[in-house]
């Protein structure tokens, strides 16, 4: 936070909340379109191209539709959570938003403002937080419903996720660990400029292992192909959201991607240089922005090119993946990387003090 | 730093949501619901802990307690289907008193640890050096506590084992489907 906390701050601080929470909305819903336009395309299909040119409108027309159907609720379910479940879902990705910084700063007026929510300095931190009461929304529908097949896809989801959050977890340390700071805009500055020259000081080519295990997470954690166990419409109807219809079904539907744009754009901030790039002097505020936007894209990319292209897994195979493959690989990558961080420490401290 | 009355007000509004929830924890028939209130009691607490300057914690007490625990307790009741109509009855001889007088002791050593060591309200030092906190909790975490950190970290390695080795006793007579279940678990 720079600059005095006055009226105008507030002011500021008020508009970039409606700024993010209105750009986010409408990128998801985007997201939803050039999912189906590119998966359609991976299947040699045309897609939705129907509504609006080339079907731009398509998500716009599927929410109406769902938005003014009427909202079925099943009599066997549990009310007050069947509702609440839906918005556990989607609210804490949009509050992830907050603290992943898209771009640098702008100054107007002399006064700078980034362009960022907010820099928590437990910034990382929070994300696993808020990822970690994600899990309930996906659990408790799938309780709520009231019937067996949302029941077994919310079991499936509270073991996948609780392991697959362990994992996050594990791949995160070792990035705190070479930019050393929890906060997102530290990350960031931690990655700026190039090694000889010409490589960018990225996280991740550094922490590649780590960077990969995150990846795999992410699939995991947002309930996406190959890792759509809670949802696995070939054995569970629908999984958790079977029972959920209108609106609240579109909620779900909007968390999922909402999910997936918040953890490629936290991928993208801790593990690949967030929004440095090559910039020029013409907008300098502008140049961060495409780099962030473009980065986060080629991630949401590969998220829709793996679900084009895996089947999914078994139940078995998946946590056999997070906890003899993934959890075991990242301890010992955990334990080598801060042996040799400490040593870069130690000879840093001799030459700083010598 | 005097308290302010927005700061009561506030810690009065989140307290009694706590206290609230907590309440519900004991007293809901549902184990379902149960579980949730003890994950809003966590979460206003880890609210406490943000108000107090101690964004760690309040990390900390999300991502350990309301994401993990009550989520793992949610799958034990979700997977054993105890979710309706409870049997009230004890099974554990003499749970209350023996429950009543732990829990006695707990208030009489928390108020007693307050006394001693207590500041009331945030000193504005502390205040101040929140944006260190990560940084403070490591430095007395594995400097001046290291002992006693490693020792509460040993009690939890054994139990986690002992539980391994208690659900994977070998039970005779299995059939094929469930030897492939235990795999999978």
């Amino acid at each position: 936070m720079t600059g005095p906390h006055d009226g105008w701050w507030v002011l500021g601080s008020a508009l970039k909340v409606v700024i993010l929470f209105a750009a986010t909305l409408i990128l998801v819903m985007a997201l939803v379109y050039i999912e189906r336009k590119v998966v359609a395309f991976m299947q040699v299909r045309i897609g939705p191209n129907q509504a609006g040119p080339k079907g731009i409108l398509q998500t716009l027309a599927d929410g109406i539709k769902l938005f003014f159907k009427e909202p079925v609720t099943p009599r066997a379910v549990d009310r007050p959570i069947y509702i609440l479940a839906p918005l556990l879902s989607l609210i804490p990705m949009f509050l992830v938003v907050a603290i992943i910084p898209f771009g640098n700063s702008i100054t107007i007026n002399g006064r700078e403002i980034f362009l960022q929510g907010t820099d928590l300095n437990i910034g990382i931190l929070f994300f696993l937080a808020m990822s970690s009461i994600g899990v309930y929304g996906i659990t408790l529908a799938g309780w709520a419903s009231g019937s067996k097949y949302p029941l077994i896809g919310g079991i499936r989801a509270s073991a996948q996720m609780i392991s697959y959050e362990t994992c996050m977890g594990l791949a995160l340390i070792p990035a705190v660990m070479t930019t050393g700071t929890l906060s997102m805009r530290g990350m960031v500055e931690a990655q700026s400029g190039t090694w000889l020259g010409f490589v960018p000081r990225w996280t991740g080519l550094v922490q590649v292992i780590p960077m990969l295990a995150f990846f795999i997470c992410a699939i995991a954690e947002t309930n996406r192909p190959p890792f759509d166990l809670v949802e696995a419409e070939t054995e569970l109807v629908g999984g958790f959201h079977t029972e959920y219809s209108g609106i609240r079904f579109a909620i779900f539907y909007l968390a999922e991607f909402a999910n997936m744009f918040t953890i490629s754009a936290i991928a993208v901030t801790v593990f690949l240089g967030g929004w440095n790039g090559p910039g020029f002097s013409f907008l300098p505020w502008l140049w961060p922005l495409l780099w962030f936007f473009a980065k986060t894209g080629v991630l949401v990319f590969i998220f829709m090119w793996i679900r084009a292209s895996l089947p999914r897994f078994r139940y078995d195979q998946l946590m056999s993946l997070g906890w003899k493959r993934l959890i075991p690989v990242l301890l010992v990558w955990l334990l080598l990387s801060s042996g040799i961080q400490a040593w870069i420490n130690e000879a840093s401290n001799h030459v700083a003090g010598g | 730093m005097k308290t302010s009355w927005p700061d009561i007000l506030f810690f009065a509004i989140v307290c009694g949501i706590a206290l609230g929830a907590a309440l519900r924890v004991v007293l809901s028939k549902n184990a379902v619901h149960s579980a949730l209130m003890l994950a809003l009691t966590l979460f206003s607490v880890a609210v406490i802990f943000i108000a107090q300057s101690a964004p760690f914690l309040a990390a900390v007490q999300m991502i350990v307690y309301a994401g993990a625990v009550v989520v793992l307790f949610l799958f034990v009741i979700m997977l054993l289907g105890v979710d309706k109509n409870e049997d009230l009855r004890e099974t554990l001889r003499g749970q209350r008193p023996a429950a009543l007088g732990l829990a006695l002791l707990f208030a009489v050593g928390t108020v007693g640890v307050i006394r001693l060591y207590g500041s009331g309200a945030p000193q504005a030092e502390a205040i101040a050096l929140g944006a260190d906190n990560v940084q403070l909790i490591a430095d007395a975490l594995f400097t001046t506590y290291l002992y006693a950190f490693e020792i509460t970290a040993a009690p939890l390695l054994v139990a986690a084992i002992a539980a391994v080795v208690l659900a994977k006793r070998e039970r005779p007579a299995k059939s094929l489907s469930e030897s492939r279940e235990d795999g999978s678990a």
